[in-house]
């Protein structure tokens, strides 16, 4: 006689209607571990299921993103992202979005690939709120920091392929921001005042250098994060700049201890008119 | 070699079921009701820890009475099955009446294949704009499922209490009104009353609906005295719908 296991199918998983043996199993409180053994058609795509050699991203124009920038100030983080889509020489959307809420406090901004980040987005999104629903507590900050490495490990087949994402991370915790960079190959390092991804990140770090100081407030971290995007969008093809004509601003996101979240078009059409302004003013009748 | 002896297939139906029922009346009862602010669960318990009312996704929630394993099991599997659905499809696809039927076809095929059934009862609700769209469900340890609007009763003498509140319970009377008849009606002279667990499908929050409240607060009728953080879950499985200031072709919600 087999042993008694409540629920659980005894013989190959069709011979009970019902849920199937990987839904009332205890082992994972994991929703990617979950989909793997159960739906793994539903996860992102690995190197396995796109064969063959080259570069992909070059010769199948897929959609590549941009910068990503986080500012940190006293008690929380700023994080921005630009608005631009680009494949080959050709923008292919200006207006997606590239920074996202990923959990009660936490902000997650990715960039590289726009398919896989998005997709990447979503299963980081549904893992945290799984977690939390399973175990009945959310994770820690660095646990989260540290799930989203092994998911980009995941991708590094195909980002050696031209496919490539790179986040960036950011969450309070104990009275404190804190950013988290990354690496294509999953490596995850704090960086302390602030931190940048993507094609324009070598520009916004430039400005980011000078425009940083301590004891900034959140409106500051938030005046220069949309500053160092309006430089990265003057030297970098694949950024885009805030576009007023159709009230495009960059994607910014706040984490302070009042939790995470988006900032309105309102407080960023203030801003960004109050950035180019100071340029205009600058740059004499010139330009 | 031993010969089994033979069990006509009724009998061991009906053994098969008063032994469910017994574990399943051994647990003291939930009471899922709808109420003006949306849909109340209460359930007797003494741990603090090991709840027998949770959240299943935004607009579902669960409670479970019997055996705790089995019926966390149960739970686990209601979270994944919704967290896929509205994964592979979208967040406003996810359904309590899905999820009831997955629910009572594992429920039911244990009971008719495996050598124990579950000695479990769920009820499984889900909150809609007014108390007349709330669907709530029991879900028996064989499988059956039942549809009951306004109010259920799983546990322990469910059948005694459910007649008890036909008459008091208004799903549309306000929180505090649903949650002292439902209070009186879960204690009971002969067992000395235990904590209790209480939460609410807050059907005015816009996207995550369950919160867990505090039963003296709610006996105080103030539910605002706990405000809960503002709900900024995701409100669309795809990352590039969910700002709420970027406005999309498909955008008719708002």
């Amino acid at each position: 006689m087999t042993a008694y296991r409540p629920g659980i199918a005894t013989g190959a998983p069709s011979d009970r209607p019902g849920l199937p043996a990987a839904y009332l199993s205890a082992t994972t409180s994991s929703f990617t571990a979950f989909l793997g053994a159960h739906a793994p058609e539903l996860l992102p795509p690995t190197l396995t299921e796109v064969p063959g050699v080259g570069d992909l991203g070059a010769s199948h124009g897929a959609a590549h993103g941009t910068t990503i920038v986080a500012v940190a100030f006293p008690g929380g983080v700023v994080m921005a992202g630009d608005r631009r889509a680009t494949a080959g020489h050709l923008i292919a959307n200006r207006a997606i979005d590239k920074v996202f809420v990923a959990d009660e406090n936490s902000l997650v901004g990715i960039a590289g690939v726009a398919g896989i980040a998005t997709e990447l987005v979503a299963l980081y999104q549904m893992e945290l709120e799984h977690y939390e629903k399973i175990e009945g507590a959310p994770l820690s900050l660095e646990g989260r920091a540290n799930r989203l490495r092994t998911m980009i490990r995941g991708n590094l087949g195909l980002a050696l392929r031209g496919l490539p994402v790179v986040p960036l991370f950011a969450g309070y915790a104990q009275g404190r921001g804190r950013i988290f960079c990354y690496d294509v190959a999953g490596g995850c390092y704090e960086e302390r005042d602030h931190a940048g991804v993507g094609s324009g990140s070598l520009f916004a770090r430039g400005a980011l250098k000078k425009l940083w100081r301590p004891g900034l407030d959140a409106d500051g971290a938030l005046r220069i994060a949309v500053e160092a995007l309006y430089d990265a969008a003057d030297d970098d093809t694949g950024t885009g700049g805030p576009d007023l004509a159709r009230r495009i601003y960059p994607t910014c996101g706040i984490v302070d201890a009042d939790g995470a979240r988006l900032v309105g078009d309102d407080t960023l059409a203030q801003v960004v008119a109050a950035l180019v302004d100071r340029r205009r003013a600058q740059s004499g009748a010139g330009g | 070699m031993s010969i089994p002896f033979y069990v006509s297939p009724e009998q061991l139906t009906k053994d098969r079921a008063e032994f469910a029922r017994k574990g399943i009346a051994r647990g003291r009862p939930v009471l899922v009701a709808s109420c003006a602010e949306g849909v109340l669960f209460v359930a007797e318990n003494p741990s603090p820890s090991l709840h027998k009312i949770a959240e299943i996704h935004d607009r579902i929630g669960f409670a479970g009475v019997g055996k705790y394993h089995e019926f966390e099991t149960l739970r686990v599997a209601g979270v994944r099955y919704a967290d896929l659905r509205g994964y592979a499809y979208d967040r406003a696809d996810v359904s309590a009446r899905a999820l009831a039927g997955a629910y009572a076809q594992t429920l039911g095929s244990t009971f008719a294949q495996e050598s124990k059934p579950f000695e479990v009862e769920i009820l499984l609700a889900q909150v809609g704009r007014a108390p007349q769209q709330d669907e709530i469900y029991r879900v028996g340890y064989d499988g059956s499922v039942l549809d009951e609007p306004g109010y259920a009763v799983a546990g322990g003498a469910h059948d005694v209490l459910a007649t008890a509140l036909r008459d008091r319970l208004d799903p549309t009377a306000p929180l505090a009104q649903v949650y002292a008849v439902a209070t009186q009606a879960l204690r009971r002279d002969d067992v000395p009353p235990a904590p209790l667990e209480v939460a609410l499908l807050d059907r005015t929050r816009p996207r995550r609906t369950f919160r867990r409240l505090e039963g003296d607060l709610l006996a105080a009728g103030d539910l605002d005295a706990a405000p809960e953080p503002e709900d900024r879950r995701p409100r669309s499985s795809n990352p590039q719908t969910q700002h709420p200031d970027h406005p999309r072709p498909d955008d008719r919600q708002a």
